[in-house]
């Protein structure tokens, strides 16, 4: 017997199990770190994770909300200066596995975190790249979680922030790009995997109670699916617990109000 | 390098039209100070910041900037910026010229400036939007010994980039501790250099390799207790994330961030009365 269990629970969980143990994995914030460290505080005990704002090795005890928070600090093996992480770590390619969220992304695994609209009038400025473009050209691999709709899962990206397997085929090597570009697309239907030639996003795994036929009325382009999508195992009761307690302590943690006091 | 009260400190060093960094990554991110400029009603700021956080939303929202540098503009783990995002859709209250990098690339462009070159270069950009949009920025370069291509991007040099850390000594040497994002390279990017600090001590007991910024490089100290707030400096006070949370309610809304704005920045003459003003202080 299993609990019930939310989709975006289900969507946590299958990408924390894609992560292996002793890993050195560059985070983006909200999805992909409570997948990471579900992940660490599971099975990958050896995990590392690496936070954009220069903390290495970093184990917080609740979900930072900033990739900046002191919690990162506090609980790392070593916090660096910013462009060192982007120099000496990722782009020279110590950092094996980028774990990233986007607003949109399309066929080929590209993403967009920019714009909705034209970029000089946009009708939603969305934050931005981050890390994002140089996460996704450099690291060895990258998963992608993000909740599966139509307007997220398009046609066509109103902006390319950061390059998946761009127009598929060979594009992404004619690019230079070292890593090796997307490796799962994880979301709360099932997991998309590229195709080894065309590097199409094909549906590989849904879920207990996902089907096919909903992964594709929740993609704007035709959803290729793959012959005999397997079904990935539902949460386990050890999985949800972890979670919710991480998600609990986070939202405690987050609603403290403080005091400082000022001197003189 | 004077110790200066905040407000001297900014009306002496910042103008209207300077290019002007309030650096510091999540952490020690100066409020104090960018809030001192909203009160001294500055204009035509062409602001520099990798992540504009709520103390740029403010500034871009009460009218100050008319140009952002940046490289991801969120409210962390919130969602939107929203003075920022009504600037960039609507013009509100006035439009707002962007140049927008990624984390790495504008990293890059402070190092270059911080090392006196005119470029900083990387891997980056390839197959992006980003390269397009910010082509005045971002170039391609071919190293002269492998050929490959890289990208170029150019140096940012702000007028002034204004710092908060935790300590100063009484000579005024500045060290930080935690996380420092891109802080030594704007500080150095800068011809002019403002720190302010949560509390001017005998002797900073710096470890022999932490960030500690020499007097000599720094125009002008302030004692700022709280000054990162609602930010956080490590050591004295944790980042308020229920105040980061409620922000988005209040930004929202154009005019309930002017009577925010109007009641606990511009109605306080100080800091430490906006840490009053906001039920913080104690």
């Amino acid at each position: 017997m299993t609990a019930p269990y939310t989709p975006d629970e289900m969507m946590t969980v299958a990408a924390a199990r894609r992560l292996r143990d002793g890993a050195v994995c560059f985070v983006g914030i909200g999805l992909p770190s409570a997948a990471c460290n579900l992940a660490r505080l599971t099975h990958a005990p050896n995990l590392v994770l690496i936070y954009e704002s220069g903390t290495v090795g970093t184990r917080p005890n609740v979900l930072p909300l900033s990739i900046g928070d002191g919690e990162l600090a506090e609980t790392a093996t070593a916090v660096v200066p910013l462009p060192e992480i982007f120099t000496h770590y990722l782009q020279g390619g110590r950092v094996e596995v980028g774990f990233l969220g986007a607003a949109q992304i399309d066929r080929f695994g590209n993403l967009n975190s920019t714009v909705i609209g034209p970029y000089d009038a946009p009708t939603v400025r969305l934050p931005g790249a981050g890390g994002a473009p140089e996460i996704a050209a450099q690291a060895r691999e990258v998963f992608v979680v993000m909740k599966q709709h139509s307007r997220a899962f398009v046609a066509r990206l109103a902006f390319r922030t950061s390059v998946g397997f761009g127009d598929g085929g060979d594009a992404r090597a004619a690019l230079g790009l070292r890593g090796a570009g997307p490796r799962s697309v994880i979301t709360d239907l099932g997991i998309l995997t590229p195709d080894e030639q065309t590097h199409e996003l094909t549906l590989t795994e849904v879920y207990e109670g996902t089907t096919p036929d909903q992964a594709r009325a929740a993609t704007g382009w035709p959803l290729r699916i793959a012959s005999q999508p397997s079904v990935a195992p539902p949460p386990t009761a050890l999985e949800l617990e972890v979670l919710r307690d991480l998600h609990r302590r986070t939202k405690e943690a987050h609603a403290q109000r403080l005091r400082i006091r000022l001197s003189g | 390098m004077p110790f200066v009260p905040l407000r001297e400190l900014i009306a002496t060093h910042v103008r209207d039209g300077m290019t002007v960094a309030l650096e510091g990554f999540t952490h020690l991110i100066p409020f104090a100070a960018g809030h001192e400029i909203i009160r001294q009603g500055r204009r035509d700021l062409a602001l520099v910041r990798m992540t504009p956080d709520l103390i740029y939303d403010q500034m871009i929202g009460m009218g100050c900037a008319s140009r952002l540098t940046f490289s991801w503009g969120g409210n962390p783990g919130v969602g939107s910026l929203h003075r920022l995002r009504d600037a960039v859709e609507h013009r509100w209250p006035r439009a707002l010229a962007i140049d927008e990098h990624s984390h790495a690339g504008l990293a890059a462009a402070y190092t270059a400036g911080a090392a006196g070159l005119p470029f900083g270069t990387l891997r980056g950009y390839s197959g992006t939007g980003l390269a397009e949009v910010n082509a005045a920025h971002v170039k391609k370069v071919t190293c002269p010994f492998t050929g490959e291509t890289l990208a170029a991007v150019a140096a940012v040099r702000p007028d002034v980039t204004i710092l908060h850390a935790q300590r100063a000594d009484r000579a005024g040497n500045v060290l930080i501790a935690g996380i420092v994002g891109a802080s030594r390279e704007a500080a150095f990017a800068a011809r002019t250099l403002l720190v302010t600090v949560e509390r001017v001590v005998d002797a900073l007991d710096a470890p022999m390799n932490g960030v500690v910024i020499p007097s000599w490089l720094i125009a002008g100290i302030a004692e700022v207790p709280g000054g990162a707030y609602p930010s956080y400096a490590l050591g004295d006070y944790p980042r308020d994330n229920a105040f980061y949370t409620a922000w988005d309610d209040i930004a929202r809304d154009r005019d309930a961030f002017t009577a925010w704005m109007t009641r606990h920045v511009l109605g306080t003459s100080d800091h430490a009365g906006f840490l009053r003003s906001v039920g913080v202080a104690e």
